[in-house]
């Protein structure tokens, strides 16, 4: 049953709980070995409950892999728990109002996913707006020969990007647009001092005095649906919208129903409200672009993921200080 | 140049202004016919008359001073010959390897182009086809399409942009604003050019094949000249390496095509973003076929908004000539 070495069993314990859906990108088994005695209920024939029950009064700490759910009725058959360490860059899955009440630690992704999500995101926005995915089925399928030239896409430079969230990836996502001669504004919980974008207090100001919104933000009851009917009405006509962040930010079906109706110039979507489920609308239009949860999708992310949890992990069995403690409002 | 009486100007308009002679129409006067009217100029249009060109040119351009071409209508040594008036010759286009450059220098001809105005969008484009192949996102997009991701789940990993060692192959003004891009993403810029830079903090590489060498990426930006035709060879894509990219927003030539498809489908290079090709629009079949290519229909560096700037910079250009002022986009001999 247990396929660790024999010494594991002196390394300090970790739950380790994942759904089955979770993409294998999280869940790094032997690197956590090397230095983790894992207690894993998959690999277990016991019912979870009782796994957990069973092995409670030894885990200080677990690795939630991926976006696996981890509800105030888990934490509450784990009574000795003091750290949570997440492996996304979200983290709406976790009951963080649960783990702020005990007193629970959860830490983050940090920075490890940030630049390659932001990377990702204006390839997203220069695909919509220049048509690139559309413009490489074209050549595909031999209709630049048959029918000639494919219609032009939209400028990027100049365009006003509004960024919401501007948390370390919107912050990466600023700095790229900038480059492009983009002039950058932003909606967030409160203003960021220090920082040299025009910020608006809600979506609908923002999206009002933009050309494009990017979505960066976390997940949660606030958040929710927060790009509806209002804000698309407000972006336009010709307005973009690309979503790195979680597909419960926006209103889904409205969004499909803006797109079909030519009342919303485009989308780049990574995420989506039932994933691995696109709306078939979107499949055959030429102004969206559509991403299968892929936006940290590179080795180089996977390496920083594992050195970040790992390296957490370590600095709380020596009791040293956190790597990325989140700050728990 | 020669001055009018101002008077016989003012009697009569038509007959005094000049004519700007056009072979055959510019894709941009074809879209914006509109944008070229102007009270110092008229054109000329060669392919409205049933003569031949040639007998054309003879009866009717003797005293042109000034022509608009294009792709579609060269100015060679010969168009030249039939054009004894001929003092400047002016494309809509960034591109210039239409135009006779050795000639037009040898008579003192003067040349514009447009590549100020497609600089940021030509910039934009190759970034974007860069970003596209690294991360695999059309490929993601055919796979989403397809009904892949509920059956297959898993999506393979990209490769991230910041760490790659980017070499720009000729730093002019659409080089240089990639240049700017590409910072913003950590990439370390590299660039070949005719000869450096003195403005450049990038390091300078006197031939393509020792970028390649040091290079993750190479970005094609240069013009199509008789030195840079077939300048990315097959040694220059071996250097490269088989996590090597392409990207081309420049001209198709500028790259051996056939070693192109024979070093991708072999697996000699990474991949490729390619907005043109030698034979457009005749795209290679094994192209087609491949997930780690991203094609362009030669439209990528094309906006609306470029393509009016374009408009407004040849008859602008135009204006100036006549005026006996500076041109504004000059080509400058380096």
């Amino acid at each position: 049953m247990d396929s660790q070495p024999f010494l594991a069993k002196t390394f300090p314990p970790l739950l380790v709980l994942r759904s089955p859906s979770v993409p294998p990108f999280f869940f790094f088994k032997s690197q956590l070995q090397a230095h983790f005695h894992l207690l894993d209920p998959l690999d277990s024939s016991e019912p979870t409950h009782s796994f957990l029950s069973r092995h409670a009064p030894s885990v200080l700490a677990l690795l939630c892999v991926g976006a696996t759910p981890i509800s105030s009725e888990t934490l509450s058959l784990l009574p000795s728990l003091k750290l949570v360490v997440a492996s996304s860059a979200g983290f709406d899955h976790i009951d963080l109002q649960e783990c702020r009440r005990r007193g629970i630690t959860v830490t983050t992704a940090g920075q490890a996913f940030s630049e390659d999500v932001a990377d990702f995101a204006v390839g997203l926005l220069i695909d919509v707006l220049r048509r690139m995915s559309a413009g490489d089925r074209y050549v595909r399928s031999g209709s630049w020969v048959t029918k000639g030239e494919y219609p032009l896409g939209a400028k990027l430079s100049g365009k006003r990007i509004g960024i919401v969230g501007l948390g370390r990836i919107g912050s990466e996502v600023a700095k790229r647009l900038v480059a492009f001669g983009c002039s950058i504004a932003y909606c967030s919980r409160k203003e960021k001092p220090l920082v040299p974008y025009a910020y608006h207090s809600t979506v609908d100001e923002l999206a009002k005095k933009s050309d494009a919104l990017i979505l960066c933000s976390s997940l949660t009851k606030e958040t929710h649906h927060m790009i509806d009917h209002g804000v698309m009405e407000a972006l336009g006509k010709e307005g973009v919208i690309v979503n790195v962040g979680r597909g419960g930010l926006v209103d889904e079906k409205e969004l499909v129903k803006f797109l079909v109706q030519g009342q919303i110039g485009g989308a780049g979507l990574d995420v989506y409200e039932d994933e691995p489920l696109v709306p078939q609308e979107l499949f055959a239009m030429e102004n969206v672009v559509l991403a299968p949860h892929a936006s940290v999708y590179t080795p180089e992310s996977s390496t920083a993921l594992q050195e970040l949890v790992i390296g957490n992990l370590k600095a709380f069995f020596s009791n040293e200080p956190l790597l990325s403690a989140a700050q728990l409002e | 140049m020669e001055s009018q009486p101002s008077q016989e100007r003012n009697e009569q308009p038509t007959k005094e202004v000049p004519h700007v002679l056009v072979m055959k129409p510019p894709p941009l006067l074809t879209l914006f016919e509109d944008k070229f009217i102007s009270t110092k100029f008229q054109l000329l249009k060669a392919w409205e008359s049933t003569l031949p060109l040639h007998q054309f040119l003879t009866t009717h351009a003797g005293s042109v001073r000034a022509v608009l071409c294009s792709g579609a209508s060269p100015i060679t040594p010969h168009i030249i010959q039939l054009l004894p008036s001929l003092q400047l010759v002016v494309t809509a286009s960034a591109g210039i390897n239409h135009i006779d450059l050795n000639e037009c220098r040898r008579l003192g001809i003067a040349v514009t182009n447009a590549a100020g105005v497609f600089s940021d969008d030509a910039a934009d484009a190759a970034v974007g086809l860069l970003i596209d192949v690294l991360r695999k996102i059309s490929s993601a997009d055919r796979f989403v399409r397809h009904g892949l991701w509920p059956a297959t789940g898993d999506y393979p990993l990209g490769s991230k942009l910041g760490d790659k060692r980017v070499g720009i192959v000729g730093l002019g003004s659409i080089g240089s604003a990639v240049a700017k891009r590409l910072e913003a993403f950590g990439c370390t810029v590299l660039y070949n050019s005719r000869k450096p830079k003195p403005w450049a903090p990038y390091p300078f590489y006197s031939n393509v094949h020792e970028l390649a060498v040091d290079s993750d990426a190479l970005i094609v930006c240069c013009g199509l000249t008789a030195e840079t035709r077939h300048m990315i060879n097959r040694q220059v894509m071996v250097a490269l390496g088989k996590q090597g990219i392409i990207v081309n927003v420049a001209r198709g030539a500028i790259i051996d095509e056939k070693e192109m498809v024979e070093c991708l489908v072999h697996g000699e290079i990474g991949g490729a973003g390619l907005d043109v090709f030698e034979n457009e629009p005749s795209v290679p079949k094994q192209l087609l076929e491949l997930d780690n290519v991203v094609l362009s229909p030669h439209r990528a560096v094309f906006t609306p908004e470029g393509f009016m700037a374009a408009c407004d910079l040849v008859v602008a250009n135009l204006e100036a000539f006549f005026e006996d002022e500076p041109l504004l986009s000059p080509l400058i001999d380096e």
